[in-house]
């Protein structure tokens, strides 16, 4: 399917998505201009404060969007009895976008009015204007090109950042973009890559308008009644939408939030354990997926999620920074006890499969060198490039351990998106890969998994985590996991996999189709 | 010299130093009777401008006082004080923003004028100050030439007609001839009107045109304080500086 097919057959998902960008952008960039502007006013007042606050505003644009989401997930600011800052979902994707926003449109008020001409400033201030009739009717006129200027940096800025919206379920067309990368679908990539382009573009040339008509300067004069209008009416649409947006997810007590990182698998279990629910017992279930990095852990320890699964691996070293451990059993235990002591968070029964990391060749290399295990590649490691995740780049059952207990010297190494390294490896840019061994894309692109001779990888079962306090609230959610436990194989993940991103079914039907085969109806409730 | 004189701004021992320590007026004694122009003239950097802007209130003195019609002016209200003085800088800093004609009325708008009533006085100083209101009134700053801008900073100086002008170097910036042609215009407007005007200068031949009195400055000091005949009558090095100026061929400041 090509992209214009593409957007024809999805056109009310792709307006539904675009609409959604668009409020992120636009509430975002209002936000940071009522915050902005008068901070930049505040700083040419005193001079003294433009160095600590450019600076906290330049710190915050090299802020990695996952850390900063990270940050402000646990957060609780409450303002009037609203939730204002804090918890998954468009409030906190706001807030990230703001705080991005913010150094363009204070740096540009501040040196739009410091740089008007001092002859100017002096003639006003000689013939008797208050420092507030100077400001409304001299300074901000002729800073206004420059103000717009920032403005318009940021709002471009703010329709490429608001892709990572998608990363904590706020929507937006990030979802077809990461969607596009986790699955190695082009069409999918530029779906929501090409409508972000045009509405920077589009942002671009209207706000470029603007400009020019301000920079004149002529016949734009800031009486002051103007102004109050102009901020109260900023200031009143801003907060209705905010408070819209804050108040929207009611988190009544009957309803459970599944959540789930980022990727396919994560979705179709996340989807497993929500239909499971949803058919065995009356709770209404909210999906939360794909939440990227480890935000779906912040999420759960912070109560905007009830569950989600997790890899047993995975907690050890990521999350508790446990060092590694190879057996499956004692790891498990391990993970049980910190779990409930540190987070009162409950691992219930692991689901059956182990999606460890997986050392992935080109069938035809397989074929060709009689390549069975990892140890079979040292030979041909020297002249070979392999190609890594960050994740398997710095975490500590990764690269540095792997290639120590394997004795592997590769040509180069290549770091970047797991996503990206499937295609590059079919693509003959690299060699050898670390995927992971649920992956549909595994079978789909012919690659082979070779063996891990000398155990190094620990086991990564995946585990339903639950919060102790819901399972209080709703005991017979323990029954459902426990009747999932040990139901999915590694073959049929793999096979779920790759119906979705191989074949490009949803994940809903997928998962509905597993519940049949296994003669667990879903969709029944009681 | 008028009959009447009553002091419209007074000097008390008034010295200013900047922050960083640097003495610019030492002990500065001076007064300007109503209705008066005193100029004050001196080299670049001498303290004319600082002098100036201790009256208006944009500087305060470090020591001694400044009195604007016979009050100090660290107890004006800065911004009631500015209305009542008309202040004209070389640079002019018209407000680009604005018509000819809103750049006059800005001190009255301020005021809280009638809009009709704002209107009808800048006209009528846009007559004053030779410029056709008819062709200026809707032009902005940046379609007039720099004698036209100077003429209506000038205007807008006098738009809520202060008793008091202040002007730094108001010509300073243009060329010889049309300062030359300005400068006699003003000296028939100062006739009309009678308001006390400092006059800040370093152009001798200026000062000589338009003065009651001078007050030449050296280094942040009074050299001499005089009507222009005093001033030709001086020993005084630098006073007989600036009179070689007046008649020597080669200084662009020379008349025809």
């Amino acid at each position: 399917m090509n992209l214009w097919e593409f957007l024809l057959a999805h056109r009310a998902e792709v307006s539904q998505l675009s609409l959604e960008h668009l409020f992120l952008v636009a509430v975002s960039t209002g936000i940071a201009i009522l915050i902005g502007v008068p901070l930049g006013i505040m700083l040419t007042r005193r001079p003294s404060l433009s160095k600590p606050i450019l600076g906290f505003a330049n710190i915050m644009q090299t802020v990695p969007s996952l850390a900063l989401f990270g940050f402000l997930i646990p957060l609780n600011i409450y303002l009037f009895h609203v939730r204002v800052i804090g918890g998954i979902g468009a409030r906190t994707a706001i807030a990230a976008l703001v705080l991005y926003a913010l150094l363009p449109i204070i740096r540009n008020t501040f040196t739009g009015i410091s740089n008007v001409d001092p002859a100017i400033r002096e003639a006003g201030k000689g013939l008797g204007m208050t420092d507030r009739q100077l400001l409304l009717q001299v300074e901000i006129p002729l800073a206004l090109g420059v103000i717009i200027a920032g403005v318009r940096v940021a709002t471009v800025i703010s329709v490429g950042t608001a892709t990572i919206a998608a990363a904590i379920d706020a929507g937006g067309l990030g979802r077809y973009i990461f969607r596009g990368l986790r699955m190695n679908d082009n069409t999918l990539i530029l779906a929501g890559a090409v409508p972000a382009a045009t509405m920077a573009l589009a942002a671009d040339f209207l706000l470029g308008r603007v400009e020019v008509l301000f920079s004149r300067g002529a016949g734009v004069r800031l009486g002051r009644r103007r102004v109050i209008a102009a901020a109260a009416v900023a200031l009143a649409a801003a907060l209705g939408v905010w408070a819209a947006v804050a108040l929207h997810p009611g988190a009544a007590s009957s309803r459970i939030a599944i959540g789930s990182k980022d990727f396919t698998e994560q979705i179709l279990v996340g989807e497993i354990l929500a239909q499971a629910i949803e058919s065995k017992t009356g709770l209404q279930v909210e999906r939360r997926f794909d939440l990227g990095g480890n935000l779906a852990h912040d999420a759960l320890v912070a109560g905007e999620i009830d569950a989600y699964v997790e890899y047993t691996g995975t907690a050890l070293t990521a999350i508790l920074k446990l060092p590694p451990l190879s057996d499956a059993k004692e790891v498990y235990r391990r993970v049980k006890e910190e779990y409930a002591a540190r987070f009162g968070l409950e691992w219930t029964e692991p689901l059956g499969f182990n999606n460890t990391f997986a050392i992935l060749v080109r069938g035809e290399d397989a074929g060709r060198l009689k390549l069975k295990t990892i140890a079979d590649v040292t030979a041909y490691a020297p002249r070979w490039r392999a190609g890594f995740g960050q994740d398997f780049m710095s975490r500590p059952d990764g690269y540095e351990g792997f290639a120590r207990a394997y004795g592997l010297k590769f040509l180069q190494v290549r770091e970047m998106d797991l996503s990206l390294t499937y295609r590059a490896l079919a693509d003959r840019q690299i060699d050898l890969i670390a995927g992971n061994s649920t992956d549909g894309l595994i079978a789909r692109l012919g690659l082979v998994q070779l063996e891990d001779d000398r155990r190094y990888f620990p086991p990564y079962d995946a585990v339903p985590v639950v919060r102790q306090q819901t399972l209080q609230q709703h005991p017979e959610i323990r029954a459902v996991l426990k009747a999932l436990g040990g139901s999915i194989s590694v073959e049929e993940m793999r096979q779920m996999n790759f119906e979705v991103d191989g074949a490009r079914r949803a994940p809903k039907d997928v998962v509905e189709e597993f519940f049949r085969k296994k003669g667990l109806k879903s969709g029944e409730r009681p | 010299m008028a009959a009447v004189e009553k002091k419209a701004i007074e000097f008390r021992n008034v010295s200013f130093r900047l922050p960083s320590g640097r003495t610019l007026l030492y002990d500065l004694n001076l007064s300007v009777n109503q209705g008066e122009t005193l100029v004050l003239l001196g080299r670049s950097g001498c303290g004319k401008t600082t002098t100036l802007k201790l009256i208006n209130r944009l500087l305060d003195p470090t020591d001694g006082q400044v009195l604007v019609d016979g009050k100090p002016t660290t107890e004006w209200d800065p911004i009631r004080l500015r209305r009542h003085i008309g202040y004209v800088i070389q640079e002019i800093g018209l407000f680009p923003h604005f018509t000819i004609e809103e750049n006059v009325g800005v001190v009255p708008r301020l005021e809280g004028w009638e809009e009709n009533k704002i209107n009808a006085r800048a006209r009528e100083l846009l007559n004053l100050v030779g410029l056709d209101p008819e062709r200026f009134a809707g032009r902005y700053p940046r379609e007039l030439s720099g004698g036209q801008r100077q003429r209506v900073g000038v205007a807008r100086a006098l738009a809520a007609d202060p008793p008091i002008m202040l002007l730094d170097e108001p010509f300073g910036a243009l060329d010889p001839i049309t300062r030359r042609e300005i400068q006699q215009e003003f000296r028939s407007l100062q006739r009309r009107l009678g308001k006390t005007m400092v006059f800040v200068t370093h152009d001798v031949r200026e000062a000589f045109l338009l003065a009651s009195r001078i007050a030449l400055l050296k280094d942040g000091k009074i050299v001499l304080l005089g009507p222009p005949a005093d001033f030709l009558k001086s020993a005084e090095p630098e006073v007989q500086a600036f009179v070689s100026c007046l008649s020597d061929p080669a200084s662009s400041e020379a008349a025809p």
